[in-house]
């Protein structure tokens, strides 16, 4: 094996990426300290947290009680007396236990009596792992509707990355929704100094001239599939990854459709009520002018996330599901 | 109490200075209540009228960097730590100059710099965000405690369980209370819960307790006391179920006909101000003729401040998009972050 280039990081997966956050922001940042349920010797139940509290002590890596409300009130707490906690969801399904404390307490508590609620939530979210009703969730469309809370998930390691340091240095309430799918599926390399993706810009993965995707998580790697394959044909898909879900990047998502003429709107969320339907709405809105085609949204259906694999697989959209709405979109 | 052990370990002028704030507390509550009934104040008013010695009692026990995340019949404890009568009757009115600013109304009131926790309507969501307070205290080293509490019915939800749990489990220098005051809205005791004693539940969490005569305040002064210290020494968390009765309804707009009248005439007798003044004389501290001077110079207090009040501004419509998120410089205050460091 030769030594050659000083990519001396190699090629790191989106997991990785997490964990190389949480250590670079815990060792920059005395504040920042980590709760959550089998954390610590453990290393979490997808191992992200691994020898840290070996590194950093039981004080700054907290195995906590099984209680989502408890650890996520006891984060609010320590938030407002000046530290910097992340906590991490076993399941972003688990949420809900401490749904009270994110929406009542930690979204408004800056603007009932002006308290900075600086706190991270991680979120393991999404399905296509087998993971059944409980373990495969897209929680998001909830807090979405919370004002006071800013929501990011991210697509790549890069931005997996860049967004947690950037979670950590917000001084608001964050979710964080990492993708359990894409956790040990995709690699890049990734700067050797410290860099933030700025929360609420979102980014445009592939520059395309007809077809407007928007999208984010999991579905962008299916939306880029999706491209490949138009290619071919002829349709040119331009793919715009949201990372940040709110404040949604609005001026980014505007630009990209003024371009295009046509939007698909792409997520794993259940389709009614979901992040993609106020995406609609906001372009119906603001980009009335410049549409050629109806806007289409290709989302799960409104069903819990199925267990058994035929199930799942039809739950899910596909990137089939994405070339036949753009090739019905590309005939007008 | 024993009078000795008041006289002994209680001084004078601290004595003294919790009865004022009980007799702050009555005038500027009782105004409010006025206020409320000329339909000059919209919303809820939630009193601790006859409870008072509860909020002014656990309160006077706290050094300056303490923290308190109080039960919504707390107004003793806003007053000692120092917001003043005309804030409040800002915020009743809802007013710019309310700790809210408008945002929020009655007793929903925090200042971090002040060390309260601002209240939420879901009883006992404050528990766990002490327990994290509590957290930071400890995390850092300093000797800060933090005191939190809710109601009878508030023990009830899940996250009282949760933060008794995770405080008793990490030791952590919290002071946890319950205003048991034998009703939850219109919900008596015996529909809450099926143990008479709130203080049962302590034993659980392997956490000390107690039950306090939640009128006489003295005896919630010492026993905060006593939790504090253990807090500040490291040994953890206490529980106290103080004892009292709710005398009005739950607000001002509940006539509380499912109250027992003979309940609230046998508790009159137990009142906290009365049994302040009673222990006062006892002890030699104070007569008539002081009480009446007290009461005039609370009143006098009111005046001043419902004059702030009624002077003070109300928010403008656009202020409603004001806030939603913080930015860095509203997390710099370093006096909230580490204040005996300070």
């Amino acid at each position: 094996m030769t030594t050659a280039t000083p990519q001396a990081t190699g090629e790191v997966t989106y997991l990785e990426a997490i964990s190389q956050a949480l250590d670079e922001e815990m060792t920059r940042d005395e504040r920042v300290f980590l709760m959550g349920e089998d954390i610590g010797q453990y290393g979490g139940a997808f191992r992200i947290t691994e020898g840290f509290l070996d590194k950093y002590g039981e004080w700054r890596v907290l195995d906590t009680p099984l209680a989502e409300s408890g650890f996520v009130g006891a984060a609010i707490g320590a938030a407002m007396m000046g530290l910097r906690p992340v906590v991490e969801m076993q399941f972003a399904d688990f949420i809900s236990c401490a749904f009270d404390q994110i929406t009542e307490v930690a979204a408004k508590n800056h603007y009932r009596w002006g308290a900075a609620v600086p706190m991270v939530i991680r979120a393991p979210f999404g399905g296509g792992i087998h993971g059944g009703p409980f373990h495969s969730e897209c929680p998001e469309g909830w807090f979405f509707h919370s004002p006071g809370l800013k929501l990011v998930a991210p697509s790549t390691p890069y931005d997996a990355k860049g967004l947690l340091k950037a979670a950590i240095r917000d001084p608001n309430p964050v979710i964080y929704f990492e993708h359990k799918f894409l956790y040990r599926r995709i690699k890049s390399t990734l700067p050797e100094e410290d860099y933030i993706v700025p929360i609420g810009k979102a980014d445009v993965k592939r520059v395309g001239n007809d077809i407007s995707v928007i999208t984010y998580g999991a579905m962008v790697h299916l939306a880029l599939d999706a491209a490949q394959m138009l290619a071919k044909e002829g349709i040119d898909l331009e793919v715009v990854d949201l990372r940040t879900l709110a404040p949604l990047d609005k001026e980014a998502i505007f630009s990209s459709v003024h371009k295009t003429s046509k939007a698909i709107v792409l997520h794993e969320d259940n389709k009614t009520g979901g992040i993609g339907a106020e995406i609609a709405a906001l372009l119906a809105e603001e980009c009335f002018d410049s549409l050629d085609g109806p806007i289409l949204r290709i989302a799960a259906p409104d069903t819990p996330v199925p267990f058994s694999t035929p199930l799942e697989e039809y739950f899910l959209p596909k990137t089939a599901d994405i070339v036949t709405a753009a090739r019905t979109l590309a005939a007008y | 109490m024993e009078l000795a052990d008041v006289r002994n370990e209680i001084k004078r002028g601290d004595l003294l200075q919790m009865y004022f704030y009980l007799r702050l507390t009555r005038t500027l509550e009782d105004r409010i209540t006025a206020l409320y009934r000329q339909g000059r104040i919209v919303g809820g008013c939630y009193t601790s009228h006859g409870m008072e010695a509860i909020a002014v009692g656990y309160a006077s026990a706290l050094e300056r960097d303490d923290v308190i995340a109080p039960f919504h019949r707390d107004m003793g404890a806003f007053l000692i730590r120092g917001i003043t009568p005309g804030e409040v009757l800002a915020q009743y009115l809802g007013k710019r100059t309310g700790p809210t600013k408008g945002k929020d109304g009655n007793v929903h009131m925090g200042d971090l710099k002040r060390g309260i926790i601002g209240f939420v309507s879901h009883l006992a969501d404050n528990l766990p965000v002490a327990t994290g307070a509590a957290l930071a205290f400890k995390m850092r080293g300093e000797s800060r405690i933090i005191v939190a509490g809710t109601g009878d019915g508030g023990t009830s939800r899940g996250d009282f369980h949760e933060a008794m749990n995770f405080a008793a489990v990490r030791k952590l220098p919290v002071v946890f209370f319950c205003t048991n005051n034998q009703y939850a809205y219109s919900t008596p005791l015996r529909l809450q819960m099926a143990i008479s004693d709130v203080v049962d539940r302590a034993k659980a969490y392997g956490m000390p307790g107690e039950i306090v005569d939640g009128n006489d305040v003295a005896a919630v002064y010492l026993a905060a006391k006593r939790g504090i210290a253990r807090a500040r020494a490291g040994e953890g968390p206490t529980f106290f179920e103080f004892k009292t009765m709710r005398m009005h309804g739950h607000s001002e707009h509940d006539p509380a006909k499912y109250v027992p009248p003979e309940l609230l005439e046998e508790w009159k007798t137990r009142d906290p101000i009365l049994k302040a003044e009673r222990l006062l004389v006892a002890l030699g501290y104070g007569d008539e003729t002081y009480f009446h001077e007290v009461g005039e110079r609370a009143k006098k207090e009111i005046e001043v401040g419902l004059e702030f009040a009624e002077k003070s501004p109300l928010p403008e419509g656009p202020e409603v998009l004001e806030g939603v998120f913080a930015t860095d410089a509203d997390i710099t205050h370093k006096a909230i972050h580490s204040r005996s460091a300070a």
